[in-house]
């Protein structure tokens, strides 16, 4: 089944203000950045966006951040963002943050037909607020439920044809939950392959959960901490 | 003499085990990596998505699709694995990690901790450690005994939003080694030189005090 389309703005056709979007990635790592560069350029507004991190002010979707176009974010962790924390201290951005295992299980369980699920994570603190507490072999327990979107974003190495995808290293993250988690999911690659190409054993994400596939055109890959040793 | 960051992360080093998986949380629980024990093989987890993490690259070597969880660029070991998001916090709710090492702004005298959040100033979010001090059996806060300002951090209760409750079985400060229990601090080492009396001052909540307190080796 071919789920190649030309490029990324035909990717990203069809998403609409107020929609909800899940973006993979952590940090900057295995961002979808293609398209978010086109959505800056679509300038939809009031997007939720659910994705591990922020970006930083000038990159990934801190982009999106200073062009005011996300009404609400659902992440675990946005250090490293001035323009987030000040969106979000003066009221304009509303921020839902959640445990990191929490989002990703939360992610799976909503393209896994799993509508909520039990975990400690977060019990007896301000996540636990408002959630049913339950208690398994003496320990008590959170009800989180599962999380969907309109469209999700995920960012691979290489895919094929058939919307097969392979991530690099660290680069998987939470691309491979959301893929599963989109009504409509949109997978960025730097290599785009005919089908057949990839060995079916080596297959991270199978093609099922991806709708559109295109090869990015430009992947500038930015290092938020660069760490080195003298030889 | 107090420790420094390098001394804690010494004395805790100390704790590691043969055949362990360990996750280090950033600040000086990642200096850990640095002093394993010779003759034990441990192999640490990142929750981002890579067991068998290695040192940083050398210059010129660095891979933007290769990072730990405080985003910096790292190596592998041989053996190592990568995986999804959901399938490392399997590993830490699956409690198939041995040993979880976090610093903290607070720690309280039933094991409560807080070190995500101080209202209306910083709000970074808590990343993975909820779901790291909620389910690890073996959980060791790496941290300064007291704040900036003078103030413990060794608490009868925390002032700050909590991370996780009743689940920090010991702390390695720059003072002490102390082992959480029955509702108090159990002082097992002190630092080189320093007094039990000095660590009693700097200790807010309820501190035990056995028989002699040995100094740590290090």
């Amino acid at each position: 089944m071919n789920k190649v389309i030309k490029n990324v703005t035909e990717a990203v056709q069809g998403i609409e203000d107020n929609m909800t979007l899940m973006l993979g990635g952590f940090g900057l790592c295995g961002i979808p950045e293609n398209s978010i560069a086109a959505l800056v350029k679509m300038n939809v507004t009031g997007l939720t966006c659910i994705s591990n991190n922020a970006g930083v002010d000038d990159f990934g979707l801190g982009l999106l951040l200073q062009n005011k176009q996300i009404k609400k974010m659902i992440s675990s962790y946005v250090g490293e963002n001035d323009e987030f924390e000040r969106q979000m201290l003066s009221g304009e951005l509303e921020v839902d943050l959640i445990p990191q295992g929490s989002l990703a299980e939360r992610c799976r369980a909503g393209g896994a037909g799993i509508p909520a699920f039990f975990t400690p994570a977060g019990y007896g603190t301000e996540v636990a607020e408002g959630k049913e507490v339950r208690v398994f072999n003496g320990k008590p327990h959170i009800l989180e439920s599962a999380l969907h979107a309109d469209f999700a974003i995920v960012k691979a190495w290489k895919g094929d044809t058939d919307g097969n995808l392979v991530f690099k290293a660290t680069a998987r993250n939470f691309n491979p939950m959301m893929a599963m988690a989109g009504k409509i999911t949109i997978a960025e690659v730097e290599e785009l392959l005919p089908a057949g190409e990839l060995n079916p054993n080596e297959i991270h994400t199978p093609g099922i959960f991806v709708q559109r596939i295109f090869k990015g055109e430009k992947f500038e890959k930015r290092i938020e901490q660069r760490t080195t040793r003298t030889k | 003499m107090a420790l420094d960051k390098k001394g804690i992360a010494q004395r805790i080093a100390q704790e590691l085990r043969d055949g362990w998986y360990v996750n280090l949380g950033i600040g000086i629980p990642t200096l850990v990596a640095n002093y394993i024990p010779e003759g034990i093989e441990v192999e640490f987890q990142s929750e981002n998505g890579v067991l068998g993490m290695g040192p940083f690259p050398f210059e010129g070597e660095e891979d933007a699709d290769l990072i730990n969880a405080g985003k910096q660029t790292i190596t592998t070991m041989k053996g190592a694995s990568f995986f999804d998001s959901a399938t490392s916090f399997a590993m830490i709710r699956g409690q198939h990690v041995q040993l979880t090492v976090l610093g903290a702004m607070e720690v309280s005298e039933n094991g409560d901790i807080a070190n995500w959040k101080i209202p209306g100033k910083m709000v970074k979010g808590m990343g993975g450690a909820m779901d790291l001090v909620a389910s690890a059996d073996n959980i060791i806060v790496a941290m300064m005994h007291s704040n900036r300002a003078g103030v413990s951090k060794l608490l009868k209760n925390c002032s700050l939003p909590l991370t996780g409750v009743a689940c920090v079985k010991k702390v390695v400060t720059d003072l002490a080694v102390l082992e959480i229990k029955e509702g108090a601090f159990h002082l097992v080492e002190r630092a080189p030189g320093v007094s039990v009396e000095e660590i009693q001052s700097k200790t807010e909540g309820s501190l035990i005090v056995n028989g002699e307190v040995p100094e740590m080796s290090l």
